[in-house]
């Protein structure tokens, strides 16, 4: 069977269902429905056309020569999710849960958010469609991203900041989940991204595939071949599911994937959930997870709120036993310097998760050589990440700050 | 996915359900109380449990800590993330069970998310239990489609197992909940997490009902459960009462006496 066909709900000895019998019902529901929804004409219509009227795609490819110049002379092609409405890849997701709410006849949301990018796609959507919108954050990430909390309120959004456990991502889903168990007779659940219980793996997948469909067909215009390696940053895994699933059977192509290092996978601050994990079971699904000798959850650590978070995506773990894929870390000191690199050679400012992939596609360049072609997924952009990086690159004058 | 079970035999009842066909025949039921391991610490969560015993709560249900549990409230989770902060262990939950099984006579059932235990190996950690003297185990993020291994090991052990069943769930899974379960099937009364509520829902008593036509034998009621009023009321219908935020709110604010005067008091609505 070609890879690209898996459906879940396993993914090898991956994914699966490790949920309370109270969420069954509501996740039969969802999968039945979305099903029904991936091959309705008109469904796939209305989501198109958000897609070209709302969302601005087909996003387009930005070739990068003076950025590539550091990365050994290797030509590098940016797929520019970051040019999304909402500023990254988030929507194409949100978009299409949204409007299975609406099919299902559900009149809240709500969702988890670690950066922020999916919490404002969420919050978007739910003003696009008239439904009630409520986002769990991590307070220590409401803190790191408090203009994008400003961003889902200013939507209309409730937006909680979640005091329990390590106050970040991870505790953030526990209380939607909570959220969801209560109130899930009118209240779906707006997952971010490949990670959690059956349909949400498959399904978010379904929705971000539609990145490397569009970046396949315009490489091959551009290049007249496919390229060598796609790099993606990978926190949960979505914008790289989103970007590797159409080239899963093109065996030639590597398909990279850049974990957040945090001060270095030798440390204990990291979120490198593949590359130091092993399995176990997590938000309602097995996957790889960062957990000590008794399988509690370790947490993790990164400068990049979207990639702080403990587990990954089955579809990821199935894809890395396989040795399909590749899973590498890149401290927050690479990804920073990227961060910089692209800035000052491309005029264009990436979000901080989105440069973990910049760093790996640098060093990908050098071991490739000059005759590689590598497509990065650029996720996001990094208005969101100004206050970070200006406090990393010391970039505000002391007098300068107002008061 | 999951295989069938071997067939349990007439006369292989737990001591859960034989405690639970005990207390039917007399016309009453069971009260079930909760309480986490290591809270405050594990010394006095085992003498809170042998405690709970003493003034008439019939089976303890013991909740090893884990750092991300998904169906509990604030009560619980305060509790539980104190327990960890403390410095909580898996193997500390073989000492409790212990610990209260050599002072009591009450049942045991651990009430564990379920990582921890695919952690420490699902056979392993059965075996582990009945060496304990635990009389089974209540999974509360594990469902019957994924639970193959716990067949096995839970048959292998003769330990009770007992999964949930939700007001939505449809009468299909309500069958397979059913026939998967050992002891009782743990009916949740209400959508929702663990936590004190006013009234626990009329949905509580249709579920009993709707488990009982899907062929379960016994069925006990948790979630809300604050008041002997409301364990009287749930003895009326079902097999058993589940309490446990109130009693790890009486633990916290007035220790080891406090809980045991609470314990006594919901005692009182069995009669």
């Amino acid at each position: 069977m070609a890879l690209r066909d898996e459906t879940g709900p396993y993914f090898g000895a991956y994914g699966g269902r490790w949920v309370p019998e109270s969420l069954v019902a509501a996740l039969d529901e969802l999968t039945t429905v979305w099903e029904h929804a991936k091959t309705d004409p008109a469904f796939l219509d209305e989501l198109d056309e958000l897609h070209r009227s709302y969302t601005g795609r087909p996003s387009i490819i930005t070739e990068v020569p003076r950025f590539a110049e550091h990365a050994g002379g290797a030509r590098i092609i940016l797929k520019r999710e970051d040019l999304n409405h909402t500023g990254s890849h988030k929507i194409n997701n949100v978009l299409g849960q949204a409007l299975l709410t609406k099919r299902i006849g559900k009149r809240r949301v709500i969702a988890e958010t670690g950066a922020g990018q999916h919490g404002v796609a969420t919050a978007t959507a739910a003003a696009l469609f008239g439904l009630e919108c409520t986002i769990y954050m991590g307070e220590v990430d409401t803190e790191r991203q408090a203009l994008n909390v400003a961003r889902m309120r200013l939507l209309g959004a409730e937006v909680v900041a979640v005091t329990s456990g390590s106050r970040t991502l991870k505790d953030a889903i526990n209380d939607a989940m909570r959220d969801w168990v209560t109130n899930v007779e009118h209240t779906n659940y707006i997952f971010g991204t490949v990670a959690g219980p059956h349909p949400f793996p498959a399904m978010v997948r379904d929705l971000q595939k539609i990145i490397g469909e569009e970046a396949r067909e315009q490489v091959l215009s551009l290049t007249g071949r496919l390229p060598d390696a796609i790099a993606a940053c990978v926190g949960g895994g979505s914008n790289a599911m989103g970007i590797f699933h159409a080239f899963l059977d093109d065996e030639d192509v590597r398909l990279l994937g850049f974990e957040a290092a945090g001060d270095g996978i030798e440390t204990l601050r990291h979120a490198a959930t593949i590359g130091k994990g092993r399995p176990g079971v997590l938000h309602g699904a097995r996957s790889y997870l960062l957990q000590d000798e008794d399988g509690q959850t370790v947490e993790s650590h990164s400068i990049s709120a979207g990639l702080d978070y403990p587990g990954v995506g089955p579809e990821h773990a199935w894809l890395a036993d396989l040795g399909r894929a590749e899973y590498r870390p890149v401290t927050d000191t690479a990804a920073m310097e990227a961060l910089r690199l692209l800035s000052r050679t491309e005029g264009i400012i990436p979000a901080i998760e989105s440069s973990h992939a910049l760093a790996g596609a640098l060093e990908l360049g050098r071991e490739l050589g000059p005759e590689a072609i590598i497509l990065v997924n650029l996720s996001g952009r990094g208005d969101k990440d100004m206050t970070t990086a200006a406090r990393w690159f010391d970039l505000i004058d002391e007098g300068a700050e107002q008061s | 996915m999951s295989e069938p079970s071997a067939i349990v035999p007439e006369g292989a009842r737990g001591a859960v359900a034989r405690l639970i066909d005990e207390r039917r025949a007399q016309g009453s039921g069971i009260l079930v109380g909760y309480l986490p391991i290591g809270f405050p610490d594990l010394a006095t969560s085992i003498d809170a449990a042998v405690a709970l015993a003493e003034n008439g709560v019939d089976v303890i249900e013991l909740g090893p800590p884990y750092s991300d549990p998904v169906m509990d409230g604030p009560v619980i989770q305060a509790a539980t993330q104190q327990a960890l902060a403390n410095g909580f262990k898996l193997r500390h939950t073989f000492e409790a069970v212990r610990g209260i099984t050599e002072r009591c006579d009450a049942p045991v059932l651990v009430m564990s998310y379920w990582n921890p235990v695919q952690q420490y190996g699902v056979e392993r950690y059965a075996a582990a239990l009945e060496d304990a003297g635990a009389a089974g185990m209540i999974t509360p993020d594990l469902i019957p489609d994924e639970a193959g291994d716990w067949f096995e090991a839970s048959d292998r052990h003769g330990l009770e197992r007992v999964f949930l069943a939700a007001p939505s769930s449809s009468e299909a899974r309500l069958a397979t909940v059913a026939e998967r379960s050992r002891g009782f099937v743990y009916a949740v009364s209400t959508m929702g997490i663990t936590g004190a509520r006013a009234d626990v829902d009329a949905a509580a008593r249709g579920l009993v009902g709707r488990l009982r036509d899907a062929g379960a034998e016994r069925a006990c009621v948790g979630i809300g459960v604050s008041t002997a009023e409301q364990v009287r009321e749930i003895l009326g219908y079902a097999d058993g009462a589940i309490v446990g935020s109130a009693l790890v709110k009486a633990l916290a604010d007035g220790g080891v006496d406090a809980l045991g005067r609470l314990a006594a008091e919901l005692a009182a609505g069995k009669a």
